[in-house]
């Protein structure tokens, strides 16, 4: 069993927050885990992606090939679709609907979020808003993740919940239990979306 | 092994490091290499073992360090990115004359694809120039094992060993097999060496020396057909055999779920097994040489072998002849039909990387701007670091980058020339790095340039780590003899644009060697502090 994952954003937005907690909550399941990640000069406002592979077996490549992937995460709507090439034909997508607009040419929003509405399987979600919905309004990437977690059958949600609870333990009780509501606030939209 | 860790393997390789009795590292931030220190840094055994892990002024610096600390016997290791080996090339080519007593590794870290760099190119010829062994791990776990075995080799041969990561393998993590800190190795005793004749290289001595080295050359090679890292696994299907340095080997076994059916040779240990590759070729009429980086192995093994025997890889386009290796073009060099993907996007826009919004470099460029605009002669030289930046639009602000500190020697010689303005712009650590001694050259030539160091006193685009002149610029700008009065100072910010464009203005209209230092801490350091 395996899970080919590529988590998109642009560089600041906290994508590799996301992939320690899976990380985690994969070791947790005792998985083979490789993640690959963006650092330098272009975590400065730029395109960024980690390549995020789990599996019960041995992971050799730290790339995922193109057509390989199982899901496509994305904190930016325009972000989901540049790594369209990389999905598998029976894979999800799930993003954010909130743009990140810091260049000129950024195209009209409708045509990003047209372009996602016609593809066979994808959750697109305001996470801001859902974030602030639950109080959490700093934890909008792990509503993410949560929304995630309802396609990412290789992993029991109660691990990726333990994977929260061990990133920000020391960030103090309050944290956790924001980023854990963010969490379960995802999970549940995805479950209606679907 | 007592424990699992999900570590980048440059994490990975440090903590090799320090399992394996390290005393100290030297190095200068560069991607993808930085988090190698980093990681040192900030793990208890360092502080416990009072391992040194202080940031160098620059990578040659580093690496003669590194040479004193392995002369008194201890081991050591210099990190740095591949550019990092052109700075220190001079003392690492001295090291393989002088060879090792400690333990000594340089770590150079490739960037194919050149994510954040200027150039390709490939550490391994480095092995071949000075004559010493190149590691090249393949994944995480090599990469902290390797670390203890090039130690031992080093000691063992008396040699400095060259490991070579690409940007794939530092910054990918996985699940690292490792030791308790508890087991580490102890640290080397402080000795000397035995003969210390061959580390004065005086051509009396050097001459002796150098013809032992090409000796144990080919010791190495046999270490190497020997080696446990070096390895030919047998397939059935003999139509094409593979060779697979590093990383590369990975892409190739992603494409073989099931084992891969042709004859694999994995090499991760240099001088490349002359031995093993022949035997492969006495199996295969065709080989593919699958290399991250330039193609090293595949250039000699082209002619070497006897008519009939095919070599494909990067110089035939059976691969692409640059960039960085993957899955996907591994597998069409393989003659597989590539997996169904969806086409890709046609709304998507590119978003290049910028400056953060608020940055400093921002506004400095911003009123340079506005007064260059009455100088259409002029030009600004600059250099490596966040501000390079300000070649792209909005700014348009700077017309060069080429290597550390050349802002200002450049600047040095179109002046001379007789382009004028001739500005250079350089940060404050890339100016501690390489530009002082281009400024004590402006010094005493009386240039006619107005140098402007954006300080915001770290080294920014690795990640926010000391910068070695903080808080010393203007002590160091005078010292090395530039007149007072024309040492300028203001905070870059949007308010004080009438007073930069006033400053700027007259020092490029004064006719010797000025300094600007605009000042204001790294949006990235200042917030990271405001957290603390």
């Amino acid at each position: 069993m395996k899970q080919d994952i590529i988590l998109a954003g642009v560089g600041g937005q906290g994508i590799l927050s996301i992939a320690t907690v899976i990380g985690s909550a994969a070791l947790r399941q005792g998985l083979s885990v490789k993640q690959a990640e963006v650092h330098g000069m272009s975590q400065r406002g730029g395109d960024v992606q980690s390549h995020l592979r789990l599996s019960s077996t041995t992971i050799h490549s730290d790339l995922i090939p193109h057509g390989g992937a199982d899901l496509i995460v994305s904190l930016e709507p325009m972000e989901a679709l540049r790594y369209l090439p990389y999905l598998a034909p029976e894979g999800w997508i799930v993003t954010n609907t909130v743009p990140f607009q810091n260049i000129p040419d950024y195209p009209p929003l409708e045509s990003v979020l047209d372009e996602l509405g016609r593809l066979p399987r994808a959750i697109v979600l305001d996470v801001e808003a859902a974030a602030k919905e639950v109080m959490s309004p700093r934890s909008a990437n792990m509503v993410l993740l949560g929304a995630a977690s309802s396609v990412m059958g290789i992993l029991d949600p109660e691990n990726l919940r333990d994977g929260i609870r061990h990133i920000f333990a020391r960030k103090g009780e309050a944290i956790v239990e924001a980023n854990i509501k963010a969490f379960d606030a995802g999970l549940r939209l995805s479950q209606q979306a679907r | 092994m007592a424990q699992k860790k999900l570590l980048l393997g440059d994490e990975a390789l440090a903590l090799g490091a320090l399992h394996a009795g390290l005393s100290g590292v030297y190095a200068y931030p560069g991607t993808p290499s930085t988090e190698i220190t980093e990681f040192i840094q900030a793990y208890p055994l360092t502080a416990e073992r009072k391992v040194h892990c202080a940031w160098s002024v620059n990578e040659k610096t580093a690496m003669e360090e590194a040479l004193g600390m392995s002369f008194a016997g201890k081991r050591t290791m210099v990190c740095m990115k591949h550019v990092g080996m052109n700075v220190c090339a001079d003392p690492f080519m001295g090291s393989a004359m002088t060879g090792a007593n400690g333990g000594l590794v340089v770590v150079s870290c490739d960037d194919p694809s050149q994510h954040s760099s200027q150039n390709e190119q490939d550490s391994r010829f480095w092995g071949t120039f000075a004559l010493v062994p190149v590691f090249e791990p393949s994944n995480q776990q090599e990469a902290y094992e390797m670390m203890r075995s090039a130690f031992e080799y080093s000691e063992k041969h008396g040699i400095p060993v060259l490991m070579r990561l690409t940007t794939r393998l530092s910054h990918s993590r996985a699940a690292v097999a490792c030791a308790d800190d508890g087991d580490a190795l102890p640290q080397n005793q402080m000795h000397t060496p035995a003969d210390e004749r061959q580390w004065c290289t005086l051509p009396v001595n050097a001459r002796v020396r150098y013809r032992q080295l090409v000796k144990d050359y080919d010791l190495f090679e046999q270490d190497a057909v020997a080696s446990p890292y070096n390895r030919l696994e047998e397939g059935p299907d003999r139509s094409l055999g593979i060779i697979a340095c590093g990383i590369a080997y990975n892409y190739l076994m992603e494409n073989y779920p099931d084992g891969c059916p042709h004859p694999v040779l994995k090499i991760s240990q240099y001088p490349y097994p002359k031995e093993l590759i022949l035997k492969l070729s006495s199996q295969c009429k065709k080989i593919l040489v699958l290399e991250e980086g330039q193609p090293l192995l595949e250039e000699r093994l082209k002619g070497v072998f006897p008519a009939g025997i095919t070599v494909t890889g990067r110089l035939d386009g059976a691969l692409p002849r640059t960039g960085e290796l993957s899955p996907d073009c591994v597998r069409e060099a393989l003659g597989l039909p590539s997996l169904r993907q969806f086409p890709a996007s046609e709304v998507v826009a590119p978003r290049p990387p910028a400056l953060c919004k608020g940055c400093g470099h921002r506004d400095l460029f911003t009123a340079l701007n506005a007064v260059m605009k009455d100088y259409p002669g002029g030009r600004a030289f600059s250099d490596i670091g966040c501000y390079t930046l300000g070649w792209l639009p909005p700014f348009k602000s700077i017309q060069t980058c080429v290597d550390m500190g050349a802002s200002i020697t450049m600047a040095l010689g179109a002046a001379y020339s007789g382009l004028w303005p001739s500005v250079a712009v350089i940060g404050d650590s890339t100016f501690t790095h390489s530009g002082m001694t281009g400024l004590l050259d402006a010094v005493n030539e009386k240039s006619d340039v107005t140098i402007c160091i954006s300080d915001n006193l770290t080294t920014g685009m690795t990640g926010g780590q000391d910068s070695a002149g903080t808080g010393r610029l203007e002590a160091i700008c005078e010292g090395l003899g530039v007149d007072p009065a024309h040492i300028r100072i203001f905070e870059p910010l949007p308010a004080n644009y009438p007073e930069m464009e006033k400053i700027l203005r007259e020092e490029i209209e004064y006719h010797g060697v000025s300094v600007i230092i605009s000042r204001r801490e790294c949006l990235q350091t200042l917030r990271r502090h405001a957290k603390k």
